[in-house]
């Protein structure tokens, strides 16, 4: 493996979780919803997939359980946000706190095993293709699924009744419900899509990116997948450049060190976040566009009037 | 209905702090730990020794612990908290935790301080450490026996004394052995980021270290050493179960025997502000099984954790060079234990800056 194919292969594997968490936040924010709780649902997404593969000796299980309890956190959130209309960034950011404890305590008993590791794909000729092979067709599943999912929303988003939808009642909840469509239910839905990616993303910490469960272990990873969405003024693809970009100059700042580049490590380490920052600016600076895209409900609750 | 999901919250936040049940006469002992005792690493192994004192003393003291507690105004908070809930002793286990620990002892005089790895003391603050660097330097010469590619890759936390210290010591030690020994350190700016320890391993491997070690806290450099085919040490604690075929050995924080008697100490009214660097030869660091490697290296290195901790060996001992050619120590002289504290320069042959 040369070693542009392994810096290569080290940025995929770092800007994947990001991705997997922020797709769904994408679609949450765009129906309206701010759910600050990412990184909690994510965590337990880690948690239930490791402690699942475990029991069960199965990898793909693990996934499934995460995408399970990645939805079960986020059903509980909009249970209080939609159901219930309790303030949606305390409620958020309780669900992190709830998934960050929670997850301490269902993986207390699995600490210090090591994990299931979910396989890379191999297809005979093609992986072995020089240059490409492994980038393109040698990589974990969930790579696949990540790149699927950007594809899937956008097109969702931008050409489907079901994204006209989402975007209408994230736009303008009243009219959306003057209109008829269900403002909750369509709410609820996406929340629950939302849980899904991000249990998903959970599950590539702890059953790919690293695979063993550590207390934490998506440190800090649900909030920077938060702010990638604002970013990028809730495009998919401009989500998905904004991932890798800062997956990028992450996997970089860490080359440039082991190569003994005489810049400051604390620089190199805020870098990512400078870079996502400066390029997003940079791309964002068609107003139009952004105001077209900001979701105009975003974080309101909705009280439909009878 | 909302009442109810109210307490739940609290409920839920409350559990975030383990407290034990009050009682009135025991002495009560806190712990503050920079990551989860879930860790398998340096966390771990003083939630170990805090257990050590809770088998050994638990009829007469009590303990508490918070964990993720962040270095910063955050650890303020948290120790003024636990020495407002009455107790008596508490150890502060991270570097960070140093201004902090100052600060809450400052107004609490009689309450007793323990902050590890710090330079910093007063009158109810010790300081305490283990010299990690003896360990490191063992594990130096296994690395430059086993490296095929006479680099190694070294994965840092913070560019503070006691990590430079330990850089230096692994190099030292490497270069005992083979003197042309070259060593890549790439720095995480974080203890705890498994993802990140990961990304360094890979980033160090695909520039040709084959051997790995770490001065952070999680097992993942350790896995991607075992997955990659490259040999890793373990940090803190035994990691030997994520890597059964890389791993060739860990240093092992062991604060338990520190933490037992200092605790005595607090409840025989004869505790005293102190500075206690042990290492070997106190028992507070320890060396694992030594695995995956040849009947020479594996003699070579149990004579070498020998020598120091029967004191023959110090691995400060000139002749060292400072990385810009400057003389550190003479031949046979040992670099004095301010320096080493306060250590913040490379040997010459680490493959970075500081």
């Amino acid at each position: 493996m040369s070693a542009y194919e392994a810096i290569l292969l080290t940025i995929i594997t770092a800007s994947t979780p990001l991705l997997l968490a922020a797709i769904g936040e994408l679609v949450v924010e765009r129906s309206g919803v701010l759910n600050l709780g990412l990184e909690g649902m994510m965590v337990m997404g880690a948690v239930c997939g490791f402690a699942m593969a475990q029991v069960t000796g199965s990898p793909w299980l693990g996934v499934l359980m995460a995408m399970l309890a990645g939805i079960a956190m986020s059903m509980l959130f909009a249970f209080l946000t939609q159901t219930l209309v309790t303030n949606q960034v305390a409620t958020g950011l309780s669900i992190t706190l709830l998934g960050l404890g929670l997850s301490g305590l269902i993986g207390s008993g699995f600490v210090g095993m090591p994990g299931i590791k979910l396989e890379y794909i191999s297809i005979p000729v093609l992986s072995d293709l020089p240059v490409v092979g492994k980038l393109v067709f040698g990589q974990d599943p969930l790579v696949y699924i990540s790149i699927l999912l950007v594809l899937g929303v956008s097109y969702m988003l931008k050409r489907t009744r079901m994204g006209l939808i989402i975007r209408a009642v994230g736009q303008n909840h009243d009219s959306a419900h003057a209109l008829g469509y269900s403002v909750i239910k369509v709410r609820y839905a996406c929340i629950a899509f939302g849980g899904m990616t991000s249990g998903l993303a959970g599950a590539y910490l702890s059953l790919v990116y690293t695979p063993q469960w550590i207390e934490n272990m998506t440190a800090g990873r649900g909030w920077i997948a938060l702010a990638l969405v604002v970013f990028s003024t809730w495009l998919p693809g401009r989500l998905a450049a904004g991932a890798y970009l800062f997956g990028g100059v992450w996997i970089l700042g860490l080359y440039a060190q082991g190569m003994g580049v005489g810049i400051p490590s604390q620089l190199l380490s805020s870098l990512p976040y400078l870079a996502t920052i400066l390029a997003l600016i940079v791309i964002s600076t068609n107003r139009r566009l952004s105001v077209i895209n900001t979701p105009a409900s975003l974080g309101q609750g909705f009280v439909p009037d009878r | 209905m909302k009442k109810l999901f109210t307490v739940a919250a609290t409920v839920a936040l409350a559990s975030a702090m383990s407290v034990s049940a009050l009682a009135a006469d025991k002495l009560k002992v806190g712990f503050i730990y920079i990551g989860p005792p879930g860790d398998h690493g340096w966390t771990y192994q003083h939630d170990q020794g805090r257990k050590a004192v809770e088998a050994e003393l638990g009829d007469q003291v009590e303990t508490v612990y918070v964990e993720n507690v962040p270095e910063g105004p955050d650890a303020e908070r948290t120790i003024t908290r636990l020495a407002r809930q009455g107790a008596g002793l508490i150890f502060t286990t991270s570097f960070g935790y140093m201004d902090p620990t100052l600060k809450v002892a400052a107004k609490f005089p009689d309450v007793k301080f323990e902050h590890a790895t710090g330079y910093k003391r007063a009158d109810n603050v010790s300081t305490y450490s283990s010299r990690f660097y003896e360990g490191r330097y063992v594990i130096g010469q296994i690395a430059a026996k086993m490296s095929k590619s006479g680099t190694a890759g070294y994965i840092a936390s913070f560019p503070i004394p006691e990590v430079v210290r330990g850089i230096n010591s692994f190099l030292l030690g490497a270069q005992s052995v083979n003197p042309d020994f070259k060593l890549k350190v790439v720095w995480v700016n974080s203890w705890f980021d498994p993802g990140k320890e990961a990304d360094a391993a890979k980033v160090l491997i695909s520039q040709g270290a084959d051997i790995i070690t770490q001065h952070t806290d999680s097992t993942a450099a350790v896995q991607v050493a075992e997955e990659q085919g490259v040999y890793a040490f373990g940090q803190a604690s035994d990691m030997s179960a994520f890597a059964p075929k890389a791993l060739l050995t860990s240093i092992i924080d062991d604060w338990s025997q520190y933490y037992i008697a200092r605790t005595q100490a607090v409840l025989d009214g004869t505790w005293e502000s102190t500075d206690t660097f042990g290492g070997m030869d106190a028992e507070m660091v320890g060396m694992g099984a030594f695995e995956n490697m040849p009947a020479d290296v594996k003699a070579m290195a149990e004579a070498t954790t020998a020598a120091i901790t029967s004191g023959e060996l110090h691995p400060f001992t000139g002749p060292i060079y400072k990385q810009d050619g400057s003389l550190a120590a003479a031949a046979g002289e040992v670099i004095d234990l301010g320096v080493l504290l306060g250590m913040d320069w490379y040997v010459q042959g680490v493959d970075d800056q500081l």
